[in-house]
């Protein structure tokens, strides 16, 4: 019987793994260069072939286009692509706050109904989940704008509530508020009124491990939060009043015009995003032990203490990653926005000013380093919020 | 000594079974049950009486748009134009194509596991892409060809989801692989790959992809929009799907991976063999899911100007004769994209179930 004769030393150069790494690595790395030369020679030739100029310098030509909806002040005639650009990144940024609010609250009702002991209301919480996070966004963008926002009645015969709320196709109008001087005053009682909320929270905090006593810490800071603003308005002499939108001919004058593209956006988003989180929210929930109500309950603590200091402290834990990926993603989804022309960065950025300049690197560059920035940042406020979350062991 | 007798279990009071027990227990237990139950009633009363009269009762399905009376949906609006909801303008004559691509992949799915042989698997698969690639778009075999800018409707939407999907996943095991190995370069590139793909809004890579890419090439080098399409699709899954697969991976336990280093096998070998195939059976559901977002995505491709089955519902009401018939149309696209995805998170969750051995 013969042996097979196996090669006894392995020491060819590529079958020490730490040499056949680095080959590895460098054969990948040059792969990469090439591509990333090769890329660029190309570009720059089909750059020159093309007359096409480079560089950031178009930021301060002239834009020339209107806007339907700006945060800050814009002129058609003298404002330039630098103010066009930050027009688009607050329109992203405000879409993307009110979407993540209205969101919250949806999916956090729909969570807790979702989980209610009532057979029907759950039933409908899951009806609802069901139906809409399997609808594409971008659909129930375009139904939203182009079939339920377009059959609103124009402004005429708008639905109006108590004369100072009206909806009809050309948006929502709200009244205006108008700040008068001493408004400055209401403004510091509010400041005034979340820093004491503050130390009375920090205070009752210290009350309760020294005494055990409960403070009813709820009741009171509403009671400051509303009741001390609302005092000095009054004594100020109600220095905030509103302008009403009121119909003048065809139209409707004054008052704060909500665009329809705006609403449709926050209607669609919400709503989508809202079914997120309340799966987030039913997990997180549904992942604490239910030895752990068992167990609260049968030291006799009330249901609501049981909620807020056993169930909600560990469930949070579980649900906060997740919801708040489910932001990142609504704020991503917003740049769908271009679909029915509400004047958000993509739209006005990656559309219009692209199609007037024609330096597609610099601008979609641009474009995704807005996104990239904001979805850094948020991954590092999860980061934060995970190693604050993060179980204390002792 | 006394004798214990049996004595036969009462049974259950009456007032603790049946079905108004049932609607006592769960609709109606206090007084705040109640009025949420009564709440809901009224949401169901509501919206599903209109509903079903406006999609059924009070629908017309047959006739011509001039004999409309019923003030419900017109579905002759989409009987009329259902071939453009499903190929967009591909020629009439050949409709049978996509059709007998569809019938294909239909048997692929179910006949694949009676193929015995591994290499008749493996040829399959090469080959099944080329076979539908050459029936759809024609050109060889004495097959009339058909330009891309006809595909469209429901068929363009299956195919850019199905190519995302297929080409995606050899990408997105090597950039897994590559994010969980042990070589600094390599996971620092495969790393900020994924990163900044999973940064951005798919919008923007499909910009890139429509605008920027004819830059990045020679000009003899022509890539139509479809293709475009296909490749920033591509490349944007292939990022989700590599983090998918590393979840799947960081769960195999350690001593799997030690295990196929004590038997001698090569990095490939045991990652083949060992490691992948419990990677990626724990890793499929997340997969379908990872799919359902891909395929709800494929709308996006609308806004570089690619006609898939939601665009078709502007174009078809472009058409003269037939204008204002939107409602129909997005609550038809609605209806597809909804069952498709319902019934690809049922089958999900069905897997999961069938995973889950933990009590």
């Amino acid at each position: 019987m013969t042996n097979k004769q196996l090669p006894v030393d392995g020491k060819g150069l590529l079958n020490n793994p730490q040499h056949r790494a680095i080959f590895f690595q460098v054969f990948a790395l040059a792969l990469v260069v090439f591509f990333a030369f090769y890329f660029a020679n190309n570009m720059f030739d089909n750059i020159e072939s093309r007359g096409i100029t480079t560089g950031f310098s178009f930021l301060d030509n002239t834009a020339g286009f209107g806007i339907s909806q700006t945060l800050i002040p814009y002129d058609d005639g003298t404002s330039t692509f630098m103010d066009v650009f930050i027009v688009g990144l607050l329109n992203t940024i405000l879409v993307s706050v009110l979407g993540i609010i209205f969101a919250s609250i949806i999916g956090l009702l729909l969570g807790v109904a979702r989980l209610s002991s009532n057979f029907l209301i759950s039933k409908l919480a899951l009806v609802y989940i069901e139906t809409f996070r399997n609808i594409p966004i971008l659909l129930q963008i375009l139904f939203w704008y182009n079939v339920v926002l377009a059959a609103l009645p124009g402004p005429r015969q708008s639905f109006a509530y108590l004369d100072s709320v009206f909806l009809n196709n050309r948006g929502l109008l709200l009244p205006e508020p108008i700040f008068q001087s001493g408004s400055g005053a209401v403004l510091v009682a509010f400041v005034l009124a979340i820093a004491a909320i503050i130390y009375l929270i920090r205070w009752s905090r210290k009350r309760h491990d020294d005494t055990g006593e409960e403070f009813p810490i709820i009741k009171v800071s509403l009671a400051i939060l509303i009741l001390a603003p609302t005092l000095v308005y009054f004594i100020a002499g109600q220095p905030i009043t509103a302008i009403y939108p009121e119909l003048k001919g065809f139209n409707f004058r004054g008052g704060l015009t909500i665009i329809p593209e705006l609403l449709a956006l926050l209607f669609a988003l919400s709503i989508y995003t809202a079914t997120y989180i309340a799966e987030a929210v039913r997990a997180g929930i549904e992942a604490v032990p239910k030895g752990q109500k068992e167990a609260a309950k049968s030291l006799g603590l009330k249901d609501y203490v049981i909620l807020t200091k056993v169930v909600l402290p560990q469930a949070l834990r579980v649900i906060i990653p997740p919801v708040i990926n489910q932001f990142l993603n609504l704020t991503k989804n917003s740049s769908l926005a271009t679909a029915i022309g509400y004047p958000e960065l993509v739209t006005l950025f990656s559309g219009t000013t692209l199609n007037q300049v024609g330096q597609a690197i610099e601008i979609i560059l641009m474009t995704m380093a807005v996104y990239l920035t904001i979805s850094i940042l948020i991954s590092l406020l999860l980061n934060w919020v995970n190693a604050k979350m993060a179980i204390k062991g002792r | 000594m006394a004798t214990y007798t049996m004595k036969e279990a009462k049974p259950a009071p009456t007032a603790n079974k049946g079905v108004v027990f049932w609607l006592r227990e769960n609709l109606f237990p206090d007084v705040k049950n109640t009025l949420l139950t009564l709440a809901g009633l009224y949401i169901l009363y509501a919206i599903i009486p209109p509903l079903l009269d406006w999609m059924i009762f009070n629908a017309t399905w047959t006739g011509t748009k001039e004999e409309v009376v019923n003030s419900g949906a017109r579905w002759i609006f989409i009987v009329e134009k259902f071939d453009q909801f499903m190929y967009g303008f591909y020629p009439e004559a050949l409709h049978w194509r996509p059709n007998l691509v569809g019938i294909l992949s239909i048997a692929l799915i179910f006949g694949f596991k009676y193929i015995s042989s591994v290499k008749l698997k493996i040829a399959t698969i090469i080959l099944f892409p080329i076979i539908c690639f050459v029936l759809i778009s024609g050109g060889w075999f004495g097959l009339e060809v058909v330009e891309t800018e006809k595909w469209g409707g429901l068929m363009l939407t299956i195919l850019v989801a199905a190519v995302g999907i297929v080409a995606s996943f050899p990408i997105g095991v090597v950039l897994a692989l590559g994010r969980q190995s042990n070589m600094p370069i390599l996971r620092t590139l495969c790393i900020g790959f994924i990163e900044f793909v999973r940064g951005v809004p798919l919008i923007t890579i499909l910009f890139m992809a429509s605008v920027l890419l004819p830059l990045f090439f020679h000009d003899g080098i022509e890539f139509n929009k479809l293709l475009r399409a296909l490749i920033g699709i591509t490349l944007f899954q292939a990022a989700y799907i590599a983090e998918v697969i590393r979840g799947g991976l960081q769960a195999i336990p350690k001593g799997q991976y030690e295990a196929s280093e004590a038997l001698g096998l090569t990095y490939w070998q045991g990652m083949i063999l060992i490691i992948l195939p419990q990677a990626l059976k724990i890793s499929i559901p997340n997969l379908v899911g990872s799919f359902i977002s891909l395929f709800k995505d494929t709308t996006l491709v609308l806004i570089i100007g690619l006609f898939d089955i939601l665009a078709m519902v502007t174009l078809t009401n472009s058409d003269t004769n037939w204008l204002g018939y939107e409602v129909e149309g997005y609550v038809f696209v609605t209806l597809i994209y909804w069952v498709c995805c319902f019934s690809m998170s049922q089958y999900s969750k069905s897997i999961e179930r069938k995973f889950n051995t933990e009590h």
